[in-house]
Formats: structure tokens, C-alpha cells, sequence
């Protein structure tokens, strides 16, 4: 087999029964869409539940001596806190290179078994975090990645009711908290998280019960499977983050608007790689920042689209956009000058070389539903 | 006269001189639910195989070329309103485009609908 060849996720057949659409994205075959289509799909997870296969992020685990150990080594990697995370506590952050760039977004667990974190990477990323937290991570702390396990999300408004009839105790779960639970007699590890805005789950689950678990979630009326169209749409109109669009080597966390994933501890102490540029951008400002625009037409406007100010001058670039079918309407994320960031600026996007009229809006487009 | 096909994969149908073009089934098929449609301004002089409109989905545009040249004479302004018409009538309904043919002799490199169908399913 050529090593160019996509990999397959466990669920790979049950995408082929499902009639799903599959496309090449990062290095893995995955359903673009099922027969249902991405507008169906988007709508159907804001309104009650969707199932997206997203075992092609990388699971991993940081093992050490203590939680201390392992909660520091990560420090060094993240600008988050990871020393006050309780048992079962999640957060979002981000590796950065020296230069306050984002190597990638990432969450960080703390298991409940002394001295491991439970991490996952973009799928995109995964060879690159690896080999980067193997080069940092020290002596006694290693770093053991999970091929074995395949990871599923059910996420929208009725999420909870679908999987509390397999597994009540989900419903206890808070969010940004994980608990081991049983699915219909799978052992799971469920997080209270997501990727759409929307309350919901990620489960991490054998690579061997991920049909079985696919399937009896399936099994609910509540629930029908999602691709990654409407995964991309549903977090665009939640205003977060794709790796490669709004964050990549040259954009930091602070232009990103991810202040709020760095705590107050670590704003001030630092003390993590990348932490200069992060320290002085949060003294000093941007002179970039990421923003939510609103189209006032009907064209969307798509990643590289640039952005002048009214005298025509180019103060950006749109780096995600799209329909959201939600808003019913084009929507984009994309960074401009900072001092044409604050909601309400009029602006026009370069569409096909006709200036479209757009305004910097407040992200998200759809309040986020996560049930806190 | 019968519907004549690109590999662009747009769809023609002539009556007096006047074309009539949109996008095959198989296209809209393929691009999934339209949200979007961009299409040429009327007295426009279109050259065979020049983009004349721009179809996008949720995921991404796509241009749509004209398989003939000539005048735009009308376009489908329903579209405008309405582009989710391009998925549920791609070959009648939904037509894009009316091209006053400048050299009736292009019909000639289109295919047949057996030809498409072939280039499709292969």
C-alpha cells in the first residue's frame, strides 16, 4: 500500500452503508456528507442530534510520575492552565512555536488516574505534535499516542436525551468534564464538549466497539450521522477556530481572540513556549485581529477573500467562509487591522473582483447552546 | 432539437438561434445543496468555453462555462431568489442562461446525451 494512500477511520464501512460521500481530508477518508446533504445536516444538529466520526484526531496520553509532573511538562507547551484543572477537567489550548505562532489547538484532560493528561490533537497536526511533545516533554514524562481508540461526537440541543437513555449518568456531566461511562454495555469515555456551538458529547471508545457504539446511537431517531460539511458550517457560525484557517505558524493566540483560553496565572507568569510575543501582545494590542463578518448580500465570500476598508484600501483576508444555513445567509471569519475591528464597521470583500458590502459583526452567529 | 452536452458539464438545448444552457443533474449532484447563484449580465458576448456564472454550495463555488458562443440574451433571474431550483430541476426548471448563438457550428463538439451519460458513469 503507497503511503499516500488515505488511512481509514474504524467507522469507515458504516460511512460506505450510509451512502456518505467520502473525501480526502487530512490523510484520512472521511464523509464530506451523507445522502440527507450538508444543509439538512447542519439543521438536523441544531435541532436535535448529530453523529460525526472524528476519529482521525489524534488521541494521545502525557504519562508521569504525578499530576503535578505531567500538568507542568504541559505548561511549558500551552499558555493554559493545566495545573488547577480538576479530576476530569478539560481545557482548550493552543502549542505555539517560539515566535508566539500556533502550531496547532488542542484539548487537555486531566484523567482521573494520577498523573496523566488525556490530550487531542488536529488530525492534520498530529505527526507534528507528536514529534514536538516528544522533543519538549522531560525526562520521566512521556507521551503514549492511542491509535487504538476512535472518537465520535454527538452534539445539538437533544443530544443529552438521546444518549442519557443509553447512559443517565451523562446527563451529570458537566460541561468541559469527562466521565467513564457504559453505552449499552461499551465502555466509553465521555466528555461534555464539542465542535458546534450546540451542547453535546465526545466519546472516546475501542476502535473495536465503534461500530457497535455507531450504531445503537444510531438506532435513535433523535440522532442521524454528519459529515464534515456541516461540521465545518455548524463552527463557523460558532465562531471557533479550524487549524490552517484562523490559526496557523504565524498567527498568535491574542490576534485569534483566544485570550480567554489563557488564564490569569499564566498571562502573567508565562513561563511557556511563545510566551514573549503573548505576554507583549496582551501589554501592547495587535495590529491584527480576528473578526466575524456578515456579508449583506447573498454571495459568500471564501477563504483568501480579501477585505479593503471603504476607501479600498486592503486592511485583510477572510479565512473561513461560507452559507450558514442557520443565519440563512453567507457568513466569514477572517483577520483585519485592528482599528477596523469593532463591530458595525462597514467594509466590502473582493468577490470575483467586484466589492461586496460586509460588516465586522460580533462572533459568534449563533449563540453558543453549551450547557454550563 | 434534443439537449446537447459539455464536459464542463452543462447542458444546451437550441430553438431559433437562441441556446438555452444550464448545468447537468449529474453537476448539482455533485456540488450538493446550491445556496448561490452569480449569472452574467444581459448584451454580455460570452466565447465558447468562457465562465459565465458561478454556482456555489455550502462547501465551495464552482464556475459554470459556456459551452457556446454568442449574446446572453436572458438569464434566470428565479435563481437569484431561489437557487436550491438548481438542485431540485437542474435540467429544465433551473436552466441558467439564454446565449444568442454567434456560430451554431459548436453545437457540433458537444455530446449526445449517451456521450455524457458515458463520460459520467464512466
Amino acid at each position: 500500500m503507497s503511503d499516500n494512500a488515505p488511512k481509514q477511520t474504524s467507522l469507515y464501512g458504516e460511512h460506505a452503508k450510509l451512502g456518505a460521500r467520502m473525501v480526502p481530508f487530512a490523510g484520512y477518508d472521511m464523509p464530506v456528507q451523507y445522502p440527507s446533504g450538508i444543509l439538512a445536516e447542519h439543521n438536523w444538529t441544531r435541532e436535535n442530534a448529530g453523529l460525526f466520526d472524528v476519529s482521525h484526531m489524534g488521541q494521545c496520553l502525557i504519562e508521569g510520575p504525578g499530576f503535578e509532573a505531567v500538568a507542568g511538562a504541559m505548561e511549558a507547551l500551552v499558555p493554559a492552565d493545566v495545573l488547577s484543572l480538576k479530576p476530569r477537567q478539560q481545557r482548550y489550548s493552543q502549542f505555539l512555536n517560539e515566535q508566539g505562532g500556533t502550531l496547532d489547538d488542542l484539548m487537555i484532560t486531566r484523567h482521573e488516574k494520577d498523573g496523566t493528561l488525556y490530550v487531542v490533537v488536529n488530525a492534520g497536526r498530529k505527526e507534528h505534535d507528536y514529534a514536538w511533545m516528544r522533543r519538549h516533554l522531560p525526562a520521566g514524562v512521556r507521551l503514549t499516542t492511542r491509535d487504538d481508540l476512535s472518537l465520535v461526537a454527538l452534539q445539538g440541543p437533544k443530544a443529552e436525551e438521546a444518549l442519557a437513555k443509553l447512559a443517565p449518568a451523562v446527563k451529570d456531566i458537566p460541561f468541559m468534564h469527562y466521565a467513564d461511562v457504559g453505552i449499552g454495555g461499551i465502555r466509553a469515555q465521555v466528555s461534555r464538549s464539542g465542535y458546534t456551538g450546540e451542547d453535546g458529547f465526545e466519546i472516546s471508545v475501542s476502535n473495536a466497539d465503534a461500530a457497535k457504539l455507531w450504531n445503537l446511537l444510531l438506532s435513535d431517531p433523535l440522532v442521524k450521522p454528519v459529515g464534515l460539511g456541516a461540521r465545518d458550517s455548524l463552527r463557523l457560525e460558532g465562531g471557533l477556530c479550524l487549524y490552517g484557517h484562523e490559526l496557523d505558524e504565524a498567527i498568535s493566540p491574542v490576534e485569534a481572540d483566544l485570550v480567554w483560553s489563557i488564564q490569569k496565572r499564566r498571562r502573567t507568569e508565562g513561563g511557556f513556549i511563545g510566551a514573549a510575543r503573548v505576554q507583549k501582545e496582551l501589554a501592547e494590542g495587535t495590529a491584527k485581529k480576528r473578526v466575524g463578518i456578515r456579508p449583506e448580500g447573498r454571495a459568500p465570500a471564501r477563504d483568501g477573500t480579501v477585505i479593503t476598508d471603504q476607501s479600498g484600501r486592503e486592511i485583510g483576508k477572510v479565512t473561513s467562509g461560507g452559507f450558514g444555513p442557520s443565519v440563512n445567509g453567507p457568513v466569514a471569519m477572517g483577520y483585519v487591522e485592528t482599528q477596523s475591528s469593532r463591530p458595525g464597521t462597514k467594509i466590502n470583500l473582493i468577490v470575483r473582483g467586484n466589492p461586496l458590502p460586509a460588516e465586522i459583526v460580533t462572533l459568534p452567529f449563533i449563540p453558543n447552546r453549551f450547557k454550563r | 432539437m434534443t439537449a446537447k452536452y459539455s464536459k464542463d458539464h452543462e447542458w444546451v438545448i437550441v430553438a431559433n438561434g437562441i441556446a438555452t444552457i444550464g448545468i447537468t443533474n449529474h453537476a448539482q449532484e455533485q456540488l450538493g445543496d446550491v445556496v448561490f447563484v452569480e449569472l452574467p449580465a444581459i448584451g454580455r458576448q460570452v466565447a465558447a468555453h468562457e465562465q459565465a456564472a458561478v454556482v456555489e454550495s455550502v462547501k465551495a463555488a464552482s464556475e459554470v462555462y459556456v459551452p457556446v458562443s454568442g449574446e446572453v440574451v436572458e438569464v434566470n433571474k428565479e435563481l437569484e431568489g431561489d437557487p436550491a431550483l438548481v438542485n431540485r430541476d437542474a435540467e429544465s426548471g433551473a436552466w441558467f442562461m439564454k446565449v444568442k448563438l454567434s456560430n451554431p457550428g459548436e453545437l457540433d463538439a458537444l455530446m449526445d446525451k449517451a456521450a455524457y451519460d458515458k463520460l459520467v458513469n464512466g
